[in-house]
């Protein structure tokens, strides 16, 4: 992304420091634009509960409060084994979508593979045609029996078509030919070289992809929202889901029964739901320099494609 | 001698074609470890995509869950007249097209602009750190979104609403008043996706070859016309093509956005409600499968041929970026 100045300063004109300014103006506007909602539900899950029920989220607290943490500690368990789930199904699934995307990926990429292009349709296909949500919602819950299980968790995203395609692609062109020819001359069987040739050339492709993946396991609510009941297996983001759901419906019930009662009003729902979002976002915010640097350069990969 | 060579290339399509199964054996035999390869994602692929495939009839089925898919009976178009006579297609069509094409009239501009400011700032570090702050929303998920946006327009807590009393404007119940949300909608999904799409079109910027730019100067062109001569005309392939790739997914959109961010508020639903959201409503809500399967059939149709058409139109511009 970067991009040195030096070199091509005589050609490369540089805009003038009037419109310099102009411009950061407008970016920083469009930056705090960015950032301002994250740093206020930071704010009002720290801010006291009565302040907030007094004067309304405000991005500097009138009285800072810990007490929404500390009311979510207290109840930790679910919280904890919401990151466990998580965890374990952000770690197999992408283990093994990226095992199975560079497979199906490689076979595609050998141009003395006779039938690619059949195998290779197979996979556009999809992206063309889908039999839908529903037909799809059948197959996991009434045939396979997945309902409740992590493998409806897992499953359903393991193969993108597109990320075949991008690892194909990548494979096609930063793979010679001559080199896997060299290795069979050489007597590698074809896995062999697949896995100490191919694998380790492909290693940058491998690690986008594999970025891509885990956030999008890390990310998900949709699928135990289709197949999820059991309080046990919810993922972070569905828990977080469930908890907004569960603060709806007490306020609406709490409303219709015409007074809040006495434990109703000691539930910080407010700061703590605020809080909640912010053990959610956590672990994004810290490994995002981490990540963000490696999406910048798969993207940059990808370019198109992606 | 033509004559007979065409015969001879006849029959030897002739013979090719019989042997086909011969011929797979034969390449299954040679490259044996690479058709081991592909199982576990034609596995995948026949669980995802494939067995669901013929679940489409069940638009023409008045299903119910004690016969399910199988021994349900046959009703005809019923689901169909009925999804077509209530409206509610209409609706759905139009929002999910509406937004569709506000989402790419934005996404054409707004990141293109962005990312030439970017390139231009005179301070680099300055810029990569506003590059990285926009490109945040991406890696939140919809739930937390929907809580960024709760804690924007809450009815009583929310800041808008409170600055809004502060001018002594009249204050809203956001997510009860649908014509709020044509705008609350594409902004959000701007304010997700522009850092995403910023980082698409600078890396294509950086890879522009710099001799154009010092050939210009030579020339005495300005840094305006730099920009409008060279790296817009330079992008240009790119915007086309990632355009393209969005108008055929016209017909689907981002679940999240219409169902989590809005909260699922049935009051603003008109403005909220699409194919996607009403397939899922169906299904999982009210229990009417029949309909939603009948959205989804007509969704997959349609989308079916818009994909297609978008890239015979990319295959056109572009032959290397078309899809098949």
């Amino acid at each position: 992304m970067s991009k040195s100045k030096g070199n091509s300063k005589e050609g490369y004109l540089e805009i003038s420091r009037k419109s310099n300014i102009i411009f950061n103006i407008i970016l920083t506007i469009l930056a705090i634009m960015c950032i301002y909602p994250l740093i206020l539900v930071f704010m009002v899950s720290i801010t006291d509960e009565k302040m907030i029920s007094l004067y309304g989220y405000k991005l500097i607290p009138k009285k800072f409060s810990l007490y929404a943490y500390e009311y979510i500690i207290k109840d930790i368990g679910v919280v904890l084994r919401a990151y466990g789930t998580t965890a374990l199904v952000t770690l197999v699934g992408s283990l093994i979508s990226i095992v199975i995307i560079t497979m199906y990926a490689y076979p595609l990429s050998r141009k003395s593979f006779k039938y690619r292009n059949t195998f290779s349709f197979i996979v556009y296909f999809t992206m063309l045609f889908n039999g839908g949500l529903v037909p799809w919602y059948m197959v996991y819950a009434r045939f396979l029996h997945l309902k409740n299980s992590y493998w409806a968790l897992i499953i359903p995203a393991l193969l993108s078509p597109m990320y075949v395609l991008i690892m194909r692609t990548f494979f096609s062109t930063s793979i010679p030919d001559s080199l896997i020819e060299a290795a069979k001359i050489d007597g590698a069987g074809e896995f062999y070289t697949f896995c100490r040739i191919v694998i380790p050339l492909a290693k940058p492709a491998i690690a986008t992809i594999s970025l891509f993946n885990i956030l999008s396991y890390w990310n998900d609510w949709y699928l135990p929202l289709l197949f999820i009941t059991d309080e046990k297996k919810y993922t972070l983001q569905y828990l977080l889901y469930r908890v907004e759901k569960s603060i709806q419906y007490l306020s609406t019930s709490s409303q219709s029964a015409g007074n809040v009662s006495g434990a109703l009003a000691n539930i910080p729902s407010q700061s703590s739901r605020m809080a909640m979002a912010i053990i959610a976002i956590g672990p994004i915010i810290f490994a995002y320099p981490f990540f963000q640097k490696y999406f910048v350069q798969g993207l940059t990969i990808g370019a198109v494609k992606g | 001698m033509a004559k007979s060579f065409n015969k001879s290339l006849a029959n030897e399509q002739q013979i090719k074609k019989q042997s086909s199964i011969k011929n797979f054996c034969i390449e299954f035999k040679k490259n044996k470890v690479l058709f081991f390869m592909l199982i576990p994602g034609l596995i995948v692929l026949l669980i995802n995509n494939y067995l669901p495939m013929p679940g489409v009839l069940l638009a023409f089925k008045d299903y119910n869950y004690k016969d399910g898919f199988f021994k349900s009976a046959w009703c005809g178009f019923e689901n169909f007249k009925y999804l077509f006579m209530s409206g509610k297609a209409w609706t759905i069509t139009r929002n999910t097209i509406m937004y569709n094409v506000i989402f790419i009239i934005i996404s054409i501009t707004i990141p293109v602009a962005l990312a030439i400011i970017l390139n231009e700032l005179r301070n680099r570090k300055l810029a990569k750190f506003y590059q990285s702050v926009f490109f945040l929303p991406y890696f939140l998920s919809w739930v937390v979104v929907s809580y960024l946006v709760f804690a924007l327009l809450s009815s009583d807590m929310g800041v808008v609403n409170a600055a809004l009393s502060k001018l002594g404007l009249k204050t809203h119940n956001w997510y009860a008043e649908p014509k709020y949300w044509y705008f609350i909608i594409p902004f959000v999904n701007t304010w997700k996706w522009t850092g995403y799409d910023i980082v698409v079109y600078l890396a294509s910027i950086c890879g522009f070859d710099k001799s154009y730019y010092e050939a210009a100067a030579v020339d005495g062109a300005t840094k305006f016309q730099q920009i409008t001569k060279i790296t817009i005309p330079l992008l240009k392939p790119i915007i086309i093509i990632l355009t393209l790739l969005k108008v055929g997914k016209i017909f689907y959109s981002d679940f999240g956005l219409f169902y989590i961010v809005p909260k699922n508020s049935g009051a603003i639903n008109s403005a909220t409600d699409v194919i996607d959201t009403y397939v899922y409503r169906g299904l999982r809500e009210s229990a009417d499968v029949g309909m939603s399967a009948a959205a989804g059939f007509y969704q997959a149709i349609v989308g079916f041929i818009v994909v297609c058409t978008a890239n015979y139109i990319t295959k056109k511009i572009d032959k290397e970026n078309a899809l098949f």
